[in-house]
């Protein structure tokens, strides 16, 4: 990978690993990968894809049957003058009748078929999509940016949705009728049918330069709308800085640009359709003109009959017509091919924190608290080129409450975080009661060890929704106790909705502190073995961070506890202190023992204390 | 914020013909390339019937040949004018869909915040893509079908009519069930597109939340509740789009069947027409052939309706949007109740000119933009509030009741009050991200409703409680909005915030610090976001908890470094810590909506109850009396 991708503008700024879209010469790779997706999708649904190919041909053969049955009409025509006798023609009538309401019957159960086909692969798609992305670390997500994470499952999808509403009854209809119209062309007079065939050639021609184009084409309109929703979803996730550092005017300088690259990847895509479909058009109609000379030649000739004629150029219209459908199909699936690739190149990421395949499980809680020891065993970690952790040895036992102080950037939260296992050390290994975090599943990591992260973010959904997000599941009078406990139910229950109150985009009816305090709450709802507290009161105010402190000392006997904070007040309740410096342990101590030990942390308190003034 | 009136999805879907206008004349000469197009293909049977009651019924070779030219030439000519057609019209929509996608963009960003909490991220998303590009389908073929399809079903009736007038006519009848159809399934189609158009935003929403919320989803384990919520989402989505997929069943075969009834009966009638020699055998291969050609224009007619309707819900969706109009808008532009987007874009761009010359970063406040006349003179940055009411829409009661606080050119004020008291909301009136209720607002004795937003802004610096980051460089998220920062003056705010740790990161100031700022620690994107807020010199500064996420010692040398900045700066601190509030001169305390007190820290740590119980950190620091109950305000502070 390089350092910055070329197509980055400055601004951007340099990271570490782009991860930009793939180069074109991987194109057959791409497409072999999103058929083999395809592939899977659809297997489950055989039955009712068999059902709908059925339906389309029995739809098919009915349309079939009414010209022929014409032609066979109008060549009974001048018998019917000479003897009178409507029977068969009647016959021929009632036939046709049968033929025309099979036909709608089919038509109806097959687009219905289609619409329920498309939409279990897309729902299929869409689901294992969403769980992928869940499952894909969050280094991954880093990386990849919410932006385009939203692209692949909204706009991505959407084109492949497409290809089910439009194309697909195209593509079986149409490859139908052409076989079948061929073979019935075939059979009525082969000479003809012949003449009319040499059309295949300049098509496959055409449609080989058209498949070569159209998936580049295809592949830049992805990238390009996935650009502009992530621009799209940046701004209007912080449009308040927007507004408020007057970044409209340089926003949409970015925005124009970015939306014009798509207008003109559309437009490249467009154009080779304007090529394509007309050529087809070409072909078919050149044909009709060919069969009109030569077939009118031999007819002259005595060598084939009217009524043969007509039905030829009867069919000829759903022979090329068939066509054009085709094209459509084709260039609905190379949009969703070009989709595809791009879905199925992010559920073939591999998540590099992967789940064990065969996990082990906890020995039963010991103590009477439900904690557990954690160990950091020699850990070394860091994000990008630098080390954040060098060497990191540490042995928290069950129980225990450790605080984690330090300057900021020193690796408190990146401590936090290994011990969630959002990330895995590069080096040694942390532990849970002598298991390796590796070797745990996912499902047994949650429920053992929780995290409360410095960016307190609440889905949009009612604040008991979001407080329940710590136990799904939970009773009301759980939320309630819990919110109770940390001192959140005042606020919460002056709310007109009260607890079923709507907390809005992101949590944004609350106040900053009063977010905080729900996300608190979820903590405490969960009540794990570990709990990992990072920075969850620094925005509250002195006498609600009192009250969550109480609540904390409540739950917190026997359960392992890691709090992060800038407030030694928080310390206070800790059983023992540890002062991270550039990721080094340089001191570690009950908190009496560290203040009388005159080094970093009796500082830090000295001038605690000095501010409290 | 205004809501817009209703309006039905056609009246929506004409409306958005404005953005047609540019394309007028290529749409023009499609349409005539488009029709010309279709006669000729409908020609293309005429040219049989003559080959079939001349050149073979004469047996005459001589008469096949200029016949098979002439339909092939006829051919060709369909095609030619087929490939200009779509080649013409991709530019055309193309156009038209960035045009409408920036016109979006722009508008959205005009909208005050509280719009943009008002309405789910998602459901702006799905508008500015999927519906855009419903109609720009629409826009390209609709048109041109609806147009092209009405024509060939005309033609090819008079040229029934002309062949055999009953017959003709008969068969033009036949149609007019096709007709009641359209309109019963049009009116349920309306429905069930809105419906899955609006699902699909929800769906969207949820997308969007879950990956902003990845990092807390993960520390908490709940991705398979995630999961389970994304598909019941999804299945919402799924049964709207299996309705649709039915309903276009039922309404496709009734299509199919009316022009094959027609040909049945064409064919029985039309035998006996040729057996009273009303018509010629040629003539009834014609009439057939040109029937079949009907089926064509008709199909096309329900396409059109299917996807017009998906397009006019989908354009009724987006001026739900452009109907808004900004809340909180410049004084000098009036409020237009039909605004033309574009026109207010290019007034924009016009304007951007003449503030590019004059505004400034540089040093303050000699070259601060000078706007209206009467804030050109003294501009020292005296802020007053003056009885401000705010309530938010939905609260049940107002958040500030009157807010009345002076503060003093060069002063700063710290804000203190309960969590939730209304510190942010008080601080987000001042750069009109909100407009108070009632009540005045001055910088300078001008009410800052009567300055320019621009203006306004620039004199104006914030910092928000949470940092609000982008995923750019370190430079782009400092000097963000303000284009002319120079690198001096970004490391000046940088070195002003304490956030030397930049020179750290691997590429310095280009090293981009990820989504919100994630590739940065806690107290390192508080000290960017500071950097940002201070950047420009503001004459009014706004730090809404600028050092809750710094230790100590950080906090400190920011302290140190902000007195500095802050000597030739109003300030408003929102403060929660003793150690903030020494950076302020005087300090306020809001409690129940209005400035309960004001004074120096210890005056009111002497004389405010209420305050001594938010300050006071006497059971704080590890003293054992824990269990002394907290004065009420937790509690009390709804
Ligand atoms: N996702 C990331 N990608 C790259 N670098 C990172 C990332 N997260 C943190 N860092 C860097 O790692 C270092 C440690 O960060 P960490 O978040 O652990 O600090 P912290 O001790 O929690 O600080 P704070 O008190 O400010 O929250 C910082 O220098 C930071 O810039
Ligand atoms: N967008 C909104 N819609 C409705 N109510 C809101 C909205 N934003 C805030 N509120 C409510 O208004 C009150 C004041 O919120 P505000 O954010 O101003 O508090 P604050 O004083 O800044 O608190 P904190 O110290 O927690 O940041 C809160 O009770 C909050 O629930
Ligand atoms: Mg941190
Ligand atoms: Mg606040």
């Amino acid at each position: 990978m390089t350092q910055a991708s070329p197509t980055a503008p400055a601004w951007r700024g340099i990271a570490a690993e782009e991860a930009e879209e793939i180069s074109g010469k991987l194109g057959t790779l791409l497409r072999r990968r999103s058929r083999r997706l395809l592939n899977d999708l659809l297997r489950p649904n055989r039955k009712l894809a068999v059902t709908v190919f059925l339906l389309i041909v029995v739809a098919q053969f009915a349309a079939l049957v009414g010209p022929w049955l014409v032609g066979v009409g109008i060549d009974r025509i001048p018998q019917l003058e000479t003897t009178h006798n409507a029977g068969p023609m009647a016959l021929i009538i009632v036939a046709f009748a049968v033929a025309v309401i099979a036909q709608a019957w089919a038509t109806r159960a097959y687009i219905a078929g289609i619409g329920r086909l498309g939409g279990r692969v897309v729902i299929e798609l869409r689901r294992r999509l969403f769980a992928h992305f869940q499952v894909l670390p969050v280094a991954f997500h880093e990386r990849y940016t919410s932006g385009r994470v939203i692209s692949r499952q909204v706009s991505d999808i959407d084109s492949i949705s497409d290809l089910f509403d439009e194309g697909l009854a195209a593509l079986v209809s149409s490859l139908l009728s052409l076989v079948l119209v061929g073979g019935g062309m075939l059979l009525l007079d082969w000479q003809l049918a012949l003449v009319v065939m040499a059309g295949f050639i300049p098509l496959t021609w055409l449609s080989a330069w058209f498949r070569r184009e159209s998936a580049v084409a295809y592949r830049r309109t992805r990238e390009t709308i996935a650009q502009v929703i992530v621009q799209f979803v940046e701004t209007f996730g912080g449009i308040r800085a927007v507004q408020a550092f007057r970044r409209e005017d340089r926003n949409e300088e970015i925005f124009d640009a970015l939306n014009q690259a798509n207008a003109d990847a559309n437009l490249r895509s467009q154009r080779l359709l304007a090529i394509f479909f007309p050529g087809v058009t070409l072909v078919g109609n050149l044909a009709i003109g060919a069969v009109l000379l030569y077939g009118g030649d031999r007819v002259i000739d005595h060598q084939m009959k009217i009524g043969v004629l007509v039905t030829f150029l009867l069919y000829l219209q759903r022979f090329f017509d068939p066509l054009i459908d085709l094209s459509q199909f084709y260039s609905s699936f190379q949009s969703a091919g070009a989709a595809l690739e791009k879905i199925s190149g992010v559920l073939d990421e591999a998540p590099s924190v992967p789940e064990p395949e065969h996990p082990r499980a906890l020995p039963a809680v010991p103590g009477e608290g439900g904690g557990r020891e954690v160990r950091f065993d020699q850990v070394r970690f860091g994000y990008r080129k630098t080390t954040v952790l060098p060497d990191l040895r540490l042995t928290i036992p069950a129980g225990q409450t450790l605080a984690l102080v330090g300057a900021t950037g020193a690796g408190k939260t990146t401590i936090a975080r290994l011990l969630a296992r959002l990330y895995d050390p590069l080096e040694g290994s942390v532990r849970l009661d002598d298991t390796d975090l590796r070797e745990l599943s996912e499902k047994t990591l949650r429920h053992e060890v929780v995290l409360i992260t410095q960016e307190n973010f609440l889905f949009s959904g009612s604040i008991a929704d979001n407080i329940e997000l710590g136990k799904p599941g939970a009773s009301r009078e759980e939320v309630v106790a819990a919110a109770t406990a940390i001192g959140a139910h005042g606020f919460i229950s002056a709310l007109p909705g009260g607890y079923d109150e709507d907390v809005g985009k992101a949590g944004g009816r609350l106040s900053a502190g009063q977010r905080q305090l729900i996300s608190f709450a979820r903590a405490f709802l969960a009540a794990p073995a570990v709990l990992v507290l990072d920075e969850a009161t620094s925005l509250l105010d002195i006498p609600s961070e009192r009250l969550v402190q109480e609540a904390l000392t409540r739950i917190l006997t026997g359960r392992t506890a890691v709090i992060i904070a800038h407030r030694l007040s928080t310390v206070a309740i800790a059983d023992r202190v540890l002062v991270l410096e550039r990721g080094q342990i340089i001191e570690d101590g009950t908190p009496a023992e560290l203040l009388a030990s005159e080094g970093e942390y009796s500082a830090l308190h000295a001038s605690w204390q000095e501010s409290l003034a | 914020m205004q809501t817009p009136p209703p309006q039905t999805p056609a009246a929506a879907l004409w409306r958005m013909r404005e953005y047609m206008r540019p394309y007028y004349l290529t749409l023009a000469l499609m349409i005539t390339a488009a029709i010309v197009a279709v006669t000729a293909e409908t020609m293309i049977p005429l040219i049989t019937k003559s080959v079939i009651d001349g050149a073979i019924a004469h047996g005459s070779r001589r008469e096949l040949l200029p016949l098979g030219l002439a339909a092939t030439a006829l051919g060709a000519l369909q095609a030619g004018l087929n490939f200009y057609r779509r080649w013409s019209l991709a530019g055309a929509v193309n156009g038209m869909e960035k045009t409408i996608r920036g016109d979006l963009y722009h508008h959205l960003q005009q909208l005050d915040p509280g719009f943009h909490d008002s309405w789910q991220s998602g459901q702006l998303l799905s508008r500015a893509t999927n519906d855009l590009s419903t109609i720009r389908r629409f826009a390209g073929f609709g048109t041109v079908f609806f147009i092209t399809s009405t024509w060939t079903f005309l033609l090819i009736v008079a040229l029934l009519i002309d062949m055999n007038w009953w017959l003709g006519l008969l068969t033009g009848c036949l149609f007019a069930p096709v007709g009641v159809l359209c309109l019963r399934f049009e009116k349920k189609y309306r429905v069930l597109s809105r419906q899955y158009q609006d699902q699909t935003g929800d769906l969207a929403t949820y997308v969007e939340e879950a990956a902003a919320g990845i990092r807390v989803l993960k520390s908490l384990g709940r991705r398979d509740e995630a999961a389970a919520r994304h598909l019941g989402l999804s299945r919402l989505v799924y049964r709207s789009q299996v309705g649709k997929a039915r309903l276009r069943g039922t309404f496709w075969a009734g299509l199919d069947l009316a022009p094959n009834a027609a040909i049945g009966l064409l064919l029985l009638l039309g035998a006996l027409a040729v057996s009273w020699h009303q018509l010629t055998l040629g003539g009834l291969v014609a009439f057939v052939t040109l029937t079949l050609l009907l089926i064509w224009p008709i199909e096309a007619m329900g396409f059109i309706i299917a996807t017009g309707q998906e397009a006019a819900t989908a354009a009724q969706r987006i001026y739900e949007i452009f109907d808004t109009a900004p809340a909180i808008t410049d004084p000098d532009v009036p409020e237009d109740p039909q605004p033309s987007i574009t026109a207010a874009r290019a007034r924009k761009a016009a304007g951007k000119k003449t503030q590019a010359s004059t505004g400034s970063i540089a040093g303050r406040p000699a070259t601060a933009p000078p706007a209206s006349p009467a804030a050109a003179t003294a501009r020292t940055g005296h802020l007053r509030f003056d009885a401000v009411t705010f309530s938010y829409p939905q609260a049940p009661e107002p958040v500030l009741r009157g807010i009345t606080l002076d503060l003093a050119p060069g002063e700063t004020v710290a804000l203190v009050g309960a969590t939730g008291s209304g510190k942010s909301t008080l601080l987000q009136l001042v750069p009109r991200l909100a407009d108070a209720a009632s009540g005045l607002i001055t910088l300078d004795g001008a009410d800052i409703r009567d300055l320019p937003l621009p203006e306004l802004r620039a004199r104006v610096g914030c910092a928000f409680e949470d940092p609000t980051l982008f995923s750019a460089s370190v430079r782009e998220n400092v000097s963000f909005g303000v284009r002319d920062a120079t690198e001096a003056d970004v490391l000046a705010a940088l070195q002003a915030a304490q956030a030397e740790f930049v020179a750290d990161l691997p590429w310095g100031l280009d090293t981009r610090i990820g989504e919100q700022g994630m590739a940065l620690s806690g107290g390192q994107r508080q000290r960017v976001a500071l950097a940002r807020a201070i950047l420009a010199r503001p004459e009014v500064l706004l730090l809404d908890d600028p050092l809750s996420a710094l230790d100590v010692h950080t906090e400190a040398k920011v302290t140190a470094a902000l007195a500095d900045v802050m000597a030739d700066s109003t300030a408003l601190v929102v403060a929660h810590r003793p150690s903030t509030v020494l950076l302020a001169d005087r300090v306020a305390l809001l409690a129940d909506g209005v400035i309960a007190a004001i004074g120096t820290h210890h005056e009111l740590l002497a004389t405010q109850a209420r305050y001594r119980a938010l300050m006071s950190a006497d059971d704080l620091g590890g003293s054992d009396d824990d269990g002394r109950n907290a004065p009420g305000l937790a509690g009390a502070r709804t």
